[in-house]
């Protein structure tokens, strides 16, 4: 199994961070966003772009190029981010993130940015359609994979259990689903609003191997990606236990993190304590 | 005008005429198997069935992930559930998405009868028509189903198409081609315009003969495109025989009537009479004696239409 030398797993480093300053910056600059999961979900997304999948800016509409969908589309900041960092678009677009007819909308538009496989936002929309597109490869014997984003509160939608049933009837082997386990929800915490667990039992019960994984460990979260499929015939659970906000001490943990948008103030202690320099 | 057909055959025939052709064709249903006359597609193309059971919010997300991965899918289940139950996927994956998926709602308007308002289509029209993006086809007769399934395929975008199963008799002549966003000039007439849509087609050339035996010479539409709406015709029709009857089996509310006045109201405001089922759920009947019911007949279209020319002439 392939394992990450130290400079990749230092740039993944490197890139989780410049997605928490940027996306942090974006929310501020707009007055608006969801910094707690982009945080969350910062190094999921960077593992994913810089070592695990067969993407190319170049190419962003390749038929082989694997599919990933961010299901947790209000996390565009984080998507927008590592979509920019990967060449996706440029940087400087980045700034426009929700002004008036930016490419960069509040919830991701596929139509309008490159990279972007689906119009997410509305939540449990991305499992379903990742499904199908791990289908679709399926029927036409390709061999590209799909991902799938999903926070854990959205699990509470029913359509993601519709999805986790026939992606095991179909046996999508090819089907990825991270499941973002920050804990929180925008009113609370997921246990205190609808209870979620025991998370893991729930997909292994669907028919879903499972695993679960630190989802602020690089290496950890690398070498899950390097063991799939984990089991043939059944799509994967990876449940990435991760913190709402992780990385700014105030923020961590912080329902209130979910939407709110930093002052001035704390948008400069928060770059301080990320460290390194801007952007 | 002697052929009558269920409308669920010509559309299953079409859809494996185009599969043999085309690999890209998938079949994806909710369990609406035969329903949806698709046994015979499961049999000859297998590995491109996709049944994801009785779940029609996966059913949407599956389709619209089988055009992500670059097949062509049409997404078939009864009207009612499949509109109703995954509107927010339609509205956002389908429309907002533009995916390439052919949703295709069958059994459309009254025509589970006495099953009832569960599973009556009135509303489909409605809660679509508001969708941008999305293509609204809903054919008349046998043939113009044929043709609008390979007109659907060859849309890149998303297409909703509204399939009855109430046999109706072919209203087209021989070489019509149909042509979305284009209405269908079925009986030319200067007094008065029917504009009517799908199973209501048949009922309204009926209604332009017994408008004629009472010398008023009534122009019939089939407006098989709901959206984009073929303005131009309507304009048309507003300007050259001011008055309009339209006649859908669908909600009287927001549907082919709703989208008629509103190209008509602001430059061509005729009287428009929007003919439908009233804004209520439907009692218990058979389909026929529900049409019946409503005034969704001939002899409704009929009256409707001699009402407006009686009002201008009275004027």
């Amino acid at each position: 199994m392939q394992t990450l030398a130290s400079d990749q797993i230092e740039e993944i480093r490197r890139q989780a961070n410049l997605i928490r300053r940027r996306s942090l910056r974006m929310v501020h600059r707009a007055r608006m966003g969801h910094p707690g999961g982009d945080f969350s979900s910062a190094d999921i997304l960077s593992v994913l772009y810089f070592g695990v999948l067969r993407v190319d800016p170049a190419r962003a509409a390749a038929p082989d190029r694997d599919r990933f969908i961010m299901s947790k589309g209000h996390c565009s900041g984080a998507l927008y981010a590592v979509l920019a960092a990967a060449g996706f678009f440029p940087l400087e677009q980045l700034e426009s993130y929700m002004a008036p007819l930016s490419p960069l909308n509040g919830h991701p538009d596929r139509n309008k940015v490159p990279g972007v496989e689906a119009c997410t936002g509305a939540l449990g929309h991305g499992l379903p359609i990742a499904a199908g597109a791990a289908l679709g490869a399926r029927i036409q014997g390709a061999g590209w994979r799909t991902f799938v984003l999903t926070g854990d509160g959205e699990l509470q939608e029913g359509s993601n259990w519709e999805a986790a049933m026939s992606a095991a009837h179909y046996g999508l082997d090819n089907l990825t689903l991270v499941i973002d386990r920050n804990r929180f929800q925008q009113g609370d915490a997921t246990e205190a609003a609808m209870r979620l667990e025991p998370l893991a039992d729930k997909w292994r019960a669907f028919g879903w191997s499972v695993a679960e994984v630190d989802g602020h460990d690089h290496g950890a979260l690398f070498q899950q990606f390097q063991a799939l499929p984990l089991e043939a015939g059944k799509p994967n659970c990876i449940i990435a236990h991760t913190v709402k906000g992780k990385g700014v001490g105030f923020m961590e943990d912080r329902v209130e993190w979910h939407h709110k948008v930093p002052s001035s103030e704390q948008l400069e202690a928060a770059l301080r304590e990320l460290g390194e320099a801007s952007p | 005008m002697s052929v009558v057909t269920d409308c669920r055959q010509p559309f299953g025939a079409a859809l494996e005429r185009l599969a043999e052709d085309n690999p890209r064709i998938v079949a994806v249903t909710n369990d609406s198997v035969g329903s949806s006359n698709l046994t015979s597609f499961r049999k000859r193309f297998p590995q491109r069935f996709v049944n994801v059971g009785i779940a029609e919010q996966n059913l949407i997300g599956t389709g619209v992930g089988l055009a992500n991965s670059g097949l062509l899918p049409f997404v078939c289940g009864a009207a009612c559930f499949l509109t109703g139950r995954a509107l927010e996927q339609i509205k956002i994956d389908l429309g907002y998405g533009r995916a390439n998926v052919k949703l295709c709602g069958m059994s459309s308007g009254v025509a589970y009868g006495p099953l009832g308002p569960t599973h009556h289509s009135a509303e489909d029209l409605a809660w679509t028509r508001v969708i941008p993006n999305l293509v609204l086809i809903a054919p008349a007769d046998g043939p113009e189903t044929a043709q609008a399934v390979e007109a659907a395929a060859r849309i890149e975008g998303p297409v909703f198409l509204r399939i009855s199963r109430m046999p109706v008799p072919d209203v087209h002549s021989l070489d019509y081609q149909f042509e979305p966003g284009r209405a269908a000039l079925l009986r030319e007439g200067s007094d008065v315009t029917i504009i009517a849509v799908g199973t209501m087609v048949s009922r309204a050339l009926d209604a332009s003969d017994l408008l004629a035996a009472e010398g008023i010479a009534a122009r019939v539409l089939n407006m098989a495109t709901i959206k984009p709406l073929d303005r131009d015709a309507i304009v048309r029709a507003a300007e050259e025989t001011g008055a309009i009857v339209t006649v859908e089996e669908h909600s009287a509310i927001g549907g082919l009537g709703g989208a008629v006045a509103e190209a008509t109201a602001a430059t061509h405001p005729v009287p428009v009479h929007i003919l439908g089922i009233p804004g209520v759920f439907a009692p218990t009947g058979s389909p026929a004696w529900l049409l019946e019911h409503f005034g969704l007949t001939a002899e409704g279209i009929r009256a409707a239409a001699a009402g407006l020319v009686a009002r201008r002439r009275n004027a």
